[in-house]
């Protein structure tokens, strides 16, 4: 072991690394055989507090993996043979069998079972509302005050909730396994679903709040996904559409611009290639699915970046085709203002008046397109109406600065200035 | 690792203005539980299958005020009555639903999977694994 001395900070910058790397493969060793991920959490966090007291003496471990398994693994097992000692009777079979099946495990050779723990986690026998909160916990390692603040959610709430679905995993014991297509077709894109959950939750905000920012967490988990599952189309689509997603952020504190009015020169080049690697790989022989059509919709967008311009008849298509697959109010949305793009701004608000007026009612994105839309076929006054209503809703202050000066331009062009 | 799968369903009865299950329809049922529960017997799963008679034929018993009451009908008087249980021994939850999914009532009513606590054997309570 290389025994250099380490400062406090060190070993902590050190087991935070490690922490970061390893979280998630670590619990889910820890947690298949019992199915008991607290248990496996609270081992681990253990091992953590070990490594800070342990490593500034005598130095990062060469495998430091392996020494936190270790640790963790006693930690587990002390706490079976007390919960044997207060039951009066030998050590029950569930925890022996879990010992002697991590006993088994070759330190130097860890095996990767966070794909067992990620279905584990998108099980149909849980509550769809926890499957990204405890998939954000469990694989990643994120505390429940962060989990809660990025689902504007009181941090007790979010933390019993947590508990109680650990709880439903060790008592109902759901199986930590990876289920063939075959055998549940619907298992992987509950998973995926969880996975654009985490990035979903960013992506409602037009300048996202980053301390509280999930989307590294939601690309990593989908690079994951994709890597372990190998050929699953539509998982490395997943990856692409966060990557190239997370590509045109923009800094904290910036005024808000809709990504047509973008200056690509701003975006992360780096993460525009590597969305487009993961999106060739995301080719399949079956009709592209809802993740392959989002991802390419941020493809063709990312392109302007090479090409100076934004190919509006293929935002199109791809705009049709995920309405066809998957019809959400959003995606009816999204094909207006494409159409817009596409200078057919009266078939965008044709799309617009055939969605039902309660599901709208309160739905930001519709009344900002319907503004632009509306002022692009020459109604200033209603474009007004449809800007101050989207205002009204938005929660983001540099929306509103953005459509109120949309608004104010309609004014003056209203009152017969030239646009 | 044990589950007992409640089968609930609603029950054809004169209060609820049904007619009664065809002759017919009572044997393709009867012949449905019965391969179910052969199915779950060669599969070496089946700890005990029990399809209960209608609640209407059901007595309660409860301390009420310090006495014991007894009274005709069913705990809850609901739609859907508790029809019958099988009890079954299989590694976990995902194996249960399997089997829950093949019970004949899922047509026409819901199956609850519940995990066992503690079960009786030899006269003594044993914790289910």
């Amino acid at each position: 072991m290389g025994a250099e001395r380490l400062s406090h900070e060190d070993a902590r910058a050190a087991a935070e690394r490690a922490a970061r790397a390893s979280y998630g493969r670590l619990v889910a060793l820890l947690a298949a055989p019992t199915g008991d991920v607290a248990l496996a959490e609270d081992a681990l966090s253990a091992a953590f507090e070990a490594a800070l007291d342990s490593w500034p003496r005598g130095g990062v471990p060469a495998n430091p993996d392996a020494w936190l398994l270790t640790v963790a693994r006693n930690r587990q097992r002390d706490h079976w043979k007390s919960a044997a000692t207060r039951s009066s009777v030998e050590l029950d079979e569930e925890g022996a069998g879990a010992v002697t099946v991590l006993d088994e495990v070759d330190p130097d050779r860890i095996p990767d079972r966070r794909l067992e723990l990620l279905f584990v986690c998108a099980h149909p026998a849980l509550d769809p509302a926890v499957r990204t909160p405890l998939m954000l916990q469990a694989v990643l390692g994120i505390d429940a005050a962060r989990i809660a603040a990025a689902f504007a959610m009181p941090a007790a709430t979010m933390a019993q909730r947590l508990v109680r679905a650990k709880r439903r995993i060790r008592d109902a014991r759901l199986r930590f396994a990876v289920p063939t297509r075959a055998e549940l077709p619907e298992r992987p894109p509950a998973v995926l679903e969880a996975i654009y959950g985490c990035f979903a939750i960013d992506r409602g905000l037009p300048t996202p709040d980053w301390s509280t920012s999930l989307t590294g967490e939601a690309a990593f988990l989908a690079v994951t996904l994709a890597t372990l599952l190998g050929t699953e189309p539509e998982a490395w689509a997943l990856a692409a559409l966060i990557t190239l997603s997370s590509a045109r952020l923009r800094p904290p504190g910036a005024a808000y611009l809709p990504l047509d009015r973008q200056d690509p020169r701003e975006w992360d080049a780096r993460l525009i290639a590597e969305g487009e690697r993961y999106l060739r790989r995301a080719s399949g022989t079956e009709a592209p699915g809802r993740f392959q059509l989002e991802a390419a919709i941020q493809a063709v967008h990312c392109d302007r970046a090479r090409t100076g311009l934004t190919d509006w008849p293929a935002l199109v298509l791809l705009h049709r085709a995920l309405v066809a697959t998957a019809p959400s109010l959003g995606a009816h949305v999204a094909l207006a203002a494409a159409l817009g793009g596409a200078d057919d701004p009266a078939a965008g608000l044709r799309e617009l008046d055939a969605l039902p007026a309660t599901a709208v009612a309160c739905f930001q994105p519709y009344w900002a397109t319907r503004a632009h839309l509306l002022a692009a076929t020459g109604h200033p006054a209603e474009a007004r109406a449809a800007a101050d209503r989207a205002i009204e809703l938005s929660g983001d202050e540099a929306v509103q600065v953005f459509l109120r000066e949309f608004a104010d331009g309609l004014g003056s062009r209203a009152a017969g200035t030239a646009p | 690792m044990r589950y007992t799968l409640l089968l609930h369903y609603p029950e054809v009865t004169e209060a609820t203005g049904d007619e009664a299950l065809s002759p017919e329809a009572l044997a393709e049922g009867q012949r449905a539980f019965a391969s179910y529960a052969e199915v779950l017997t060669r599969a070496g799963v089946l700890v005990s299958g029990e399809v209960l008679r209608p609640s209407s034929a059901s007595t309660t018993v409860a301390m009420r005020g310090g006495s014991l009451v007894i009274q005709d009908g069913p705990f809850a008087a609901s739609k859907e009555q508790l029809g019958g249980t099988f009890v079954i021994d299989v590694p976990d939850l995902d194996a249960a639903l399997e089997w829950a999914k093949q019970a004949p009532s899922v047509a026409w009513g819901t199956v609850e999977v519940r995990p066992g606590a503690v079960f009786v054997r030899d006269g003594a309570w044993v914790p289910n694994d």
